[in-house]
C-alpha cells in the first residue's frame, strides 16, 4: 500500500508542479509526463499485486470532514479496474508529450499535465475510496479536471459546447449518486463502504431505507438504490439514452486524453455500479433484464451511430457506447444468474464483463491514440479526407489494424475472448432448462451479440479501410507522415496486449477469478468451478489459434514459392477498362455506410443535403449527410430548452447585489433555526 | 478434445471443389446445356496457381496477406465442422462461436483487401458484404441457439451427433425452420442466387466477385478454393440435420453425409435456375425474414 500512496503523492505533486512551471513550457512538459509515467508505474505493482487476490494493507486517515474518511482499500476488483487505467494512464502520459507539443508557446501545457495528472489521481483514488464521500470527492475531481481537458481548444465553439454538455450530464450522473450515497449512509450510520456493506447482508434482499430523516420508517426496496446507481453511474458509462456527452466530448479532448476517457475513465462508472451491487446484497432479476435490455440498445444503437459517422474520434467514441453495451450485458446475464441462483451463468456473465472491461481499455485506447497520430499528421479527423495512410504511416495503420479487428472480436485477438465468455454463458444457460426468463435473456444477448459483432466488423472494415487503404483523398493525407517514437511505442505496447491477451487465454482467464468472486459475491470455490469449465474451451481456441497461424504461414511460404522466379507486375487497379482513376472515385466513408443509413433509417435519421445536377450541362453538384444524435436532438434537447424556459424566471434572484445576497443567507438561516427550534 | 480425426478435414479439402461441380452441372441440365465438366473448378484451381501474380500500385501488405490468412481462417473453421455422425478434427464445448468467428475474420480480410486497391467497385462489393453478413449473423446463432436448446451440447460435433431421426419426430417444425434459416444463410454467405449471382459479369451488381477483381495467380486460387470450402462448410451442417442418418459406424456416417452435401449442391442448383436476383434492397430483408425463422423455432424448443 506504501508503494500505491507514493505513486498518488508522485501524481499530485508532478500536477502541482506542472502548474507551478507554467512559464516554461518544457519543465511543465516534463514535470507532468515523467509525473504521470513514474506515478502510473509505481501504482501498477500493488494493482497487479490486489488483481491477484492477494491481500494489500488498507490505508486509513482521519479527514477533518464530516462523514469523512481517507479510506483506501484494495480488492480484487478494485485491482482489477486499476490495472488498465495506470497501464493506459502511463502510456498516455508518453504519448501525451509528442502529442502535445503543437501547443508549446500557448500557455496551456502546464494546467493540461496539471489535469492530466489530477485525472489519473482521481480515477486512481475512485477505484480504491471505501469512503462515500472520499469517492465523490474523487468522482467530482475526476469529472471537473476532465473537463478542463475537454475544453483545452476553448477558442473553438463546438469545444466549448462539448464540455458545457459533458458538465451537465456528468453532473446530472452525479446527483443521483448523492442521493444514492446519501441514504445508504443515513441507514448505516456511517458512510464507509464496509458499514454500509455490513447493513445490506444483515438485511437481507431489502435495505430498510427511512425516507430522509429518521421520522417515518418507511422501507425502500434495494431497488431504489439499484435505479439511483444504474442512472448516476450510467451517466458516466455512457449507456443509452444517456451517452449524448459521449460522442461531443472525447473528440473534442486531445487524442491521449480521449484515449483514457473513453478506454478507462468512463469505465469508473461500471466499477461503480459493480462496486454497488456488492453493497446491495441480494441481486434480483428484473435487475438483470434491464441490465441485458440496456445492453442490447446500447449495444446496437452505438455501433449503428458509429458506421454513420465520418469524424473518426466521434466513431470511435460512439463504439465506446457499443462496448459498454456489451459490458452491461455481460453484467446483466451475471446479475441474473445470481438471482436464479445459477453460479455458472453468474460467473461467465460477471468473467465477460470484466474481461472486456480490461480488453476494451486496451483496444480503445490504442485507436483512439492511432487516430490522433492520423490526426496529428495530416491535420483532419474527417474519412473522407484520409486514405492511403498504411503506406505513409506503417505503425499506426499496423497497430490500427489490430485494434480495429480486437474490437471487431476477431479470433485471434483479445475482443473474442472476452464476447466469447459472454456468449458461453448464455449459450450454457440456454443448453440446460431453466427458468424461461433466463432463457430469454440469453437468447436476447446472442442474438444482440451476434448482430453488435457484424456491425462493428462492418464499421471497422469501414474505419480501417478508408483511412488507411487506397488512395489518399485530399492533400493533408497525401503529406502525411509517420509519428515519433513516443507516440508510437504506447500504440505497439497496447497492439502486443490485445494480441497476448487472445493468445494466451488459459493465463489470463482464470486470473479473472479473486475480482469475479469480489464482484459476484458468490463463494470461491464456485467461481473457480465454473471458470475452470471454461478451460476445455479457451485450449480448443488457443489450438485453432495456433493452427491458424501455422497454416497462413504454410500458405505464405506456398504463395512466395509459387511467385518466386515468374514475372510479378503491377499495374493501375482495375476500374472496367477505364485506366485513369483519380483519388476522388474512389469509394467513400458515406458511400460505405450507405446501405446502413438505409436499411436502419427508422433508428438513424441521416440527413441528406442535396444539389442535383440538373440540365444538359450540370455545373454543379453537391451532398452531404450528417447523422445527428437523435436522443440529443429529440430528447434532452427539447427537454432541457424547456426547463430552461420555465425555469428562466428565477433568474431575477441572480443580479450581482451584494446587499440582496446577505439577505438571502440570513433569510436561510432563519429558516434553518426556526425549522431545527420547531 | 481430440485431434486424431482428420478425415472429416481430408474429405472437406478434397471434396469441396467438386461440390461447386455439382451445383454447376445442375444448372446445366435445368437449362438443357451440357455444361462444364464437373472436375472445372479443380482446373481453375491448377491453373490459377501456375500462373503468375499482377498486382495495382496501389495495394499493400494488406491486399497480399488477406487471400493467404482467409485461407488459413477458412481451413481452421473447417476443422471444427463434423461430417454427420463423423466427429470433427477438433472438438471441444463452445468451438461454435469459434466456427462463425474465423468466417468473420476471413471476411474482414477479403473486406480490407478489397478496399486497399482503391476501386470503386470493389468498395461497394465490401460495403454490401459487410451488411448481408451482419444480418446474416443473427440468424446463424438463432438457430445454432436452437440447436442448442434442444440438444444440450455446446460443441458442433455433439449437436450434430445428437440430431437424430427421432430428433424430428418430436421437433420436427423447429428443426424444419432451422434447416430453411441456415439454408438462407448459406445462400447467402457464399453469395448464391438470390443473394448475388456467382455468373455475372457486370461489376456493378457483384458483391463477392467483384471484391477479389485485382486479385490474380495463386492469390486469385487461394481465394476461389476457399470460397469452395466455406460452401461445404454450410453445406455439411446443413446437410449433417436434414439427414441425420447415425449408424453407429463412422464411415457410413460420413458417406451417408457426403451423398448428403451433393444433394445440398443440387438444391442450391436448383435454387439457382427456378429463381432470379433479389434486388440488393430486399436482400436485407429476406435475411431478417430467416432471423425471424430462426426466432420461431427457438420458441418452439423453448415451449
Amino acid at each position: 500500500m506504501a508503494l500505491f500512496v507514493l505513486s498518488l503523492l508522485v501524481l499530485g505533486l508532478s500536477a502541482l508542479l506542472a502548474l507551478i512551471v507554467r512559464r516554461h513550457d518544457r519543465l511543465a512538459m516534463l514535470a507532468g509526463s515523467a509525473g504521470a509515467i513514474v506515478g502510473g508505474l509505481l501504482g501498477l505493482g500493488p494493482a497487479m499485486v490486489a488483481a491477484l487476490g492477494y491481500p494489500v494493507a488498507p490505508f486509513a486517515m482521519g479527514w477533518p470532514l464530516p462523514g469523512a474518511a481517507i479510506h483506501l482499500e484494495f480488492d480484487a476488483l478494485s485491482g482489477l479496474f486499476l490495472l488498465p487505467t495506470l497501464l493506459l494512464s502511463v502510456l498516455a502520459a508518453l504519448y501525451g508529450a509528442e502529442y502535445l507539443r503543437s501547443y508549446q508557446g500557448s500557455g496551456r501545457l502546464g494546467p493540461a499535465w496539471c489535469c492530466f495528472n489530477v485525472l489519473v489521481l482521481s480515477m486512481a483514488l475512485v477505484l480504491t475510496a471505501r469512503n462515500a464521500v472520499l469517492f465523490l470527492v474523487a468522482w467530482e475531481t475526476m469529472a471537473l479536471v476532465s473537463f478542463g481537458l475537454v475544453v483545452l481548444d476553448h477558442e473553438r465553439p463546438e469545444s466549448r459546447e462539448a464540455g458545457w454538455l459533458y458538465m451537465v450530464a456528468t453532473h446530472l450522473g452525479t446527483a443521483f449518486l448523492l442521493v444514492m450515497f446519501a441514504i445508504m449512509g443515513e441507514r448505516a450510520g456511517s458512510y464507509d463502504f464496509g458499514a454500509i456493506q455490513a447493513l445490506g447482508h444483515q438485511a437481507g434482499t431489502v435495505v430498510g431505507v427511512p425516507v430522509l430523516g429518521h421520522a417515518h420508517g418507511a422501507a425502500l426496496p434495494a431497488s431504489l438504490l439499484f435505479i439511483l446507481a444504474l442512472v448516476g453511474f450510467g451517466a458516466k458509462a455512457g449507456i443509452m439514452p444517456l451517452h449524448v456527452w459521449l460522442p461531443e466530448a472525447h473528440p473534442a479532448a486531445p487524442s491521449h486524453v480521449s484515449a483514457l476517457m473513453s478506454g478507462v475513465m468512463i469505465k469508473t462508472g461500471v466499477y461503480g455500479l459493480l462496486r454497488t451491487l456488492t453493497l446491495l446484497d441480494g441481486a434480483q432479476a428484473w435487475w438483470g433484464w434491464l441490465l441485458v435490455a440496456i445492453g442490447v440498445a446500447s449495444g446496437i444503437m452505438g455501433v449503428l451511430y458509429a458506421l454513420a459517422q465520418h469524424d473518426i474520434k466521434r466513431l470511435l467514441a460512439y463504439h465506446s457506447v457499443e462496448n459498454i453495451g456489451i459490458i452491461t450485458l455481460g453484467l446483466g446475464l451475471g446479475v441474473l444468474g445470481l438471482a436464479h441462483g445459477a453460479d455458472r451463468l453468474a460467473t461467465l456473465g460477471f468473467a465477460g464483463a470484466l474481461l472486456h472491461v480490461i480488453n476494451h481499455a486496451l483496444f480503445k485506447g490504442l485507436l483512439f491514440l492511432g487516430a490522433g497520430s492520423v490526426a496529428h499528421a495530416s491535420g483532419t479527423r474527417d474519412l473522407e479526407h484520409l486514405g492511403g495512410l498504411l503506406r505513409r504511416m506503417p505503425w499506426t495503420g499496423g497497430t490500427f489494424l489490430v485494434g480495429a479487428a480486437a474490437i471487431s472480436g476477431l479470433p485471434p485477438l483479445n475482443g473474442f475472448i472476452s464476447e466469447m465468455l459472454i456468449y458461453l454463458g448464455a449459450f450454457g444457460s440456454l443448453a440446460e432448462p431453466g427458468p424461461v426468463g433466463m432463457s430469454v435473456a440469453a437468447l436476447a444477448t446472442l442474438a444482440g451479440l451476434a448482430l453488435i459483432g457484424g456491425l462493428a466488423l462492418a464499421c471497422f472494415a469501414k474505419a480501417f479501410g478508408i483511412v488507411f487503404l487506397g488512395e489518399p483523398r485530399s492533400e493533408h493525407a497525401a503529406h502525411a507522415h509517420e509519428s515519433g517514437w513516443p507516440m508510437r511505442l504506447p500504440m505497439v505496447v497496447l497492439a502486443v496486449f490485445c494480441a497476448l491477451i487472445g493468445l494466451l487465454p488459459l493465463q489470463v482467464v482464470p486470473r479473472l477469478a479473486p475480482a469475479v468472486t469480489v464482484a459476484s459475491g458468490l463463494h470461491a470455490d464456485a467461481v473457480a468451478g465454473a471458470l475452470g469449465g471454461t478451460l476445455g474451451t479457451l485450449r480448443g481456441v488457443t489450438l485453432i489459434a495456433g493452427l491458424a497461424m501455422l497454416l497462413t504461414a504454410l500458405l505464405a511460404g506456398l504463395r512466395r514459392g509459387l511467385l518466386s522466379g515468374r514475372q510479378v507486375g503491377t499495374s493501375p487497379t482495375w476500374d472496367c477498362g477505364y485506366l485513369r482513376p483519380t483519388p476522388r472515385m474512389q469509394y467513400t466513408a458515406s458511400g460505405f455506410a450507405q446501405p446502413f443509413t438505409r436499411f436502419f433509417r427508422g433508428f438513424l435519421c441521416t440527413r441528406l443535403e442535396v444539389l442535383r445536377p440538373a440540365g444538359l450541362f450540370p455545373a454543379q453538384a453537391r451532398l452531404a449527410t450528417a447523422t445527428p444524435d437523435p436522443f440529443q436532438e429529440r430528447l434532452f434537447g427539447p427537454l432541457f430548452r424547456a426547463s430552461a424556459q420555465t425555469l428562466s424566471h428565477l433568474r431575477g434572484l441572480q443580479h450581482g447585489r451584494i446587499q440582496t445576497y446577505l439577505c438571502y443567507i440570513v433569510l436561510a438561516l432563519l429558516v434553518l433555526i426556526l425549522w431545527k427550534l420547531r | 478434445m481430440l485431434c486424431d480425426r482428420p478425415l472429416p478435414l481430408l474429405a472437406a479439402l478434397l471434396l469441396a471443389p467438386l461440390l461447386l461441380g455439382v451445383i454447376n452441372r445442375t444448372k446445366a441440365i435445368f437449362a438443357g446445356r451440357r455444361g462444364q465438366p464437373l472436375l472445372q473448378a479443380y482446373f481453375d484451381l491448377i491453373k490459377l496457381l501456375r500462373k503468375s501474380a499482377t498486382y495495382s500500385h496501389t495495394t499493400t501488405w494488406v491486399f497480399r496477406a488477406g487471400p493467404v490468412i482467409g485461407l488459413a481462417a477458412v481451413v481452421s473453421a473447417l476443422a471444427l465442422m463434423p461430417l454427420g455422425g463423423m466427429p470433427a478434427t477438433v472438438a471441444f464445448p463452445g468451438d461454435l462461436l469459434l466456427f462463425a468467428y474465423l468466417l468473420a475474420l476471413q471476411r474482414f480480410l477479403t473486406v480490407a483487401a478489397a478496399l486497399d486497391t482503391g476501386s470503386s467497385f470493389e468498395g461497394m462489393g465490401a460495403s454490401r458484404e459487410v451488411l448481408f453478413s451482419a444480418l446474416a449473423e443473427p440468424a446463424l446463432f438463432l438457430s445454432l441457439a436452437a440447436l442448442v436448446r434442444e440438444t444440450g451440447c455446446l460443441s458442433l460435433t455433439a449437436l450434430v451427433e445428437a440430431v437424430a431421426v427421432r430428433t424430428w419426430l418430436v421437433q420436427g417444425p423447429a428443426l424444419g425452420l432451422v434447416t430453411v434459416a441456415l439454408f438462407v444463410v448459406l445462400l447467402a454467405e457464399n453469395a448464391r442466387i438470390p443473394v448475388d449471382d456467382p455468373n455475372t459479369h457486370l461489376e456493378l451488381t457483384m458483391i463477392h466477385e467483384v471484391m477479389v477483381l485485382d486479385h490474380s495467380g495463386p492469390d486469385f486460387a487461394f481465394i476461389l478454393y476457399a470460397a469452395a470450402l466455406k460452401l461445404w462448410l454450410f453445406a455439411a451442417l446443413t446437410a449433417s440435420l436434414v439427414f441425420p442418418v447415425r449408424t453407429g459406424n463412422a464411415w457410413a456416417d460420413g458417406a451417408a453425409t457426403v451423398a448428403a452435401i451433393g444433394v445440398a449442391g443440387v438444391a442450391v442448383g436448383m435454387v439457382e435456375s427456378v429463381l432470379a436476383r433479389l434486388r440488393l434492397v430486399r436482400v436485407p430483408e429476406m435475411l431478417v425474414g430467416a432471423t425471424a425463422l430462426a426466432g420461431v423455432a427457438v420458441v418452439l424448443v423453448l415451449r
